[in-house]
């Protein structure tokens, strides 16, 4: 990946000075660069990565197995852009083995999320069946680690 | 009745002449302050990377608290003579052509100690690592430094050793890239180099500790020029390049009378290196070569930013070709080494090592290591312009 996409991948909010130093090339270029980047799609947006976990707000996360029938022509496309449509999904994605569809849902209760795939989710036709796994802790997100490691020591000075 | 001896007799006068390091000094006066932003570290920001501490912790579930072979475990040195290949292409035999040391401070030592005879002379590069000189000295050869010069960029060429070279030199001692100045040296550096110490006969001893952390340039090694595995002995280790300052890991490939010699000292003297860091090690150099590239690309973008923003300030400081050191010149401030970096430390609370404590010819600079987090590097270049801005 491109050195520029890498550092705002792990911070976003670097400014642009600091990344031409870093880089070795002009503020000019590394602004004309984003900008580019943002107009062709491949930076889609900017956002916080929140430990969830640490604020009092109910939420509840699930991860959903589906299985459904695929279709001639379509194959699992049509189902699995309607199911990505609905605003609790969070994440969606087509699997290998003994599911099709791993579903990310977010909602404020468990009720809510059941509510979601008793009555939404299920009921669509072509799924076949469902298989729900609230989440109970956030070890890691997108690659960042939910608890930071204790800071050890180091000296001050060394040679 | 005569005079009992105080504890002060008992030293030996070849140890008691010796100075401290002036590192040491340094960080007396830095570990009484708060709030200080370092850049005055000679280790990695980073932690060791998550499967190389697991390899430990399995091999510790799993029972190793033994001690290994004198040489260092096979399965190790194996690992050290393909990555050796591998990496410079240089064939050593993981039979008795490797030893395991307690980091590559102890590689150079058992290295001196197993050529040098009183009064030899041994040649090395300054500013250099606090270690050489002492080293040198410990084992009654005389240390001879040849100064390296910024309008070079602390390279070292055949003619800046050849004036030094006398009947009584024996060793050449090399450290690129170099801790403190950054420096490292062209394939025609090394020719040069090579042909001289084949000339007059000298033993190179390269540490290559800082080699995996070299930015613009092929990596190459004096011992694979022609003519020079023979009198090589290459030194490298784990610190630097997988961030495992702590599991004290370095190795020694040479011909086998050299590794039998240095073999000899450290088996008296250490017996063999840590087991867990010996474990640790194996899953490093097998599988660890990712990390290393992630951890130069990181350093990398540092490098470029530090440098930029020191030449910013006014700090004249060529851009550095590996290990983690920024090394500007202080010299048109009008202060000495000792003083900017004292009033830098006083006024602003970042503390940079003043070049002299790498030896007198590092009189005018200043060692910065990126090897801290951005944001930190960013903060102290702001402090030190600042403080710049205000002479």
């Amino acid at each position: 990946m491109d050195k520029l996409l890498k550092l705002l991948k792990e911070n976003a909010l670097e400014t642009p000075e600091n990344l031409a130093k870093m880089l070795g090339v002009s503020v000019e270029d590394v602004k004309a660069r984003i900008a580019e980047y943002e107009q062709t799609g491949i930076i889609c947006g900017y956002r916080a990565v929140v430990n969830e976990d640490q604020l009092d707000i109910e939420k509840v996360r699930a991860v959903i197995e589906v299985k459904i029938t695929p279709e001639r022509g379509g194959g699992y496309d049509r189902i699995a852009s309607r199911i990505s449509r609905f605003s609790q999904v969070d994440s969606l994605f087509l699997m290998s083995g003994t599911y099709d569809l791993l579903v990310f849902v977010v909602g404020r209760t468990l009720h809510e999320v059941a509510t979601f795939v008793n009555e939404q989710l299920a009921t669509i036709e072509g799924v076949l069946s469902t298989t729900t796994h609230f989440t109970l802790k956030t070890y890691k997100d997108q690659g960042v680690l939910m608890k930071i490691e204790d800071d050890h020591e180091r000296l001050q000075v060394t040679p | 009745m005569s005079d009992s001896k105080s504890p002060r007799d008992f030293v030996a006068r070849h140890v008691s002449g010796m100075p401290r390091s002036g590192i040491r000094d340094f960080f007396g006066m830095v570990s009484t302050r708060e709030g200080v932003i370092s850049l005055s570290i000679g280790e990695p920001d980073f932690v060791t990377p998550w499967h190389i501490r697991e390899a430990a912790i399995w091999a510790l579930e799993h029972g190793a608290t033994t001690y290994t072979s004198n040489l260092g475990l096979l399965r190790l040195r194996r690992a050290i003579t393909n990555y050796v290949k591998r990496s410079y292409g240089l064939e050593y035999s993981h039979e008795d052509e490797a030893l395991v040391t307690v980091g590559v401070s102890e590689a150079l030592d058992l290295a001196i100690r197993a050529v040098v005879e009183p009064g030899d002379e041994v040649i090395y590069h300054e500013p250099c690592y606090v270690s050489y000189s002492p080293v040198i000295t410990l084992a009654f050869g005389k240390p001879v430094a040849v100064a390296t010069k910024r309008e070079n960029d602390f390279r070292l060429r055949r003619e800046d050793i050849e004036p030094v070279v006398t009947d009584k030199s024996k060793v050449l001692v090399l450290n690129f890239p170099t801790n403190p100045t950054g420096g490292v040296l062209t394939r025609e550096d090394m020719e040069g180099i090579a042909a001289l110490a084949c000339e007059r006969d000298l033993l190179v001893i390269s540490d290559e500790v800082y080699s995996e952390l070299t930015y613009d340039s092929e990596r190459i090694s004096i011992a694979s020029l022609p003519g020079m595995r023979e009198r090589t002995i290459f030194l490298n280790g784990l610190s630097k390049a997988w961030a495992m300052t702590g599991f004290r890991m370095g190795y020694a490939c040479a011909p086998p009378v050299l590794v039998e010699a240095m073999m000899k000292i450290h088996q008296y003297s250490m017996l063999c290196a840590p087991i867990l860091s010996q474990e640790a090690s194996i899953e490093a150099l097998k599988n660890g070569d990712g990390d290393v590239q992630e951890m130069r690309e990181a350093y990398d973008l540092r490098r470029r930013y530090i440098h930029g923003a020191l030449n910013e300030m006014g700090l004249s400081c060529h851009l550095p070709g590996g290990a983690f050191y920024a090394f500007p010149y202080i010299g048109d401030t009008g202060l000495s080494s000792h003083e900017f970096s004292m009033r830098l430390l006083e006024e602003e609370n970042v503390a940079c090592v003043p070049g002299t404590a790498f030896g007198p010819s590092g009189e005018g600079y200043l060692r910065c290591s990126y090897a801290t987090a951005m944001d930190e590097i960013q903060k102290a270049m702001e402090r030190m312009q600042r403080f710049v801005a205000s002479l």
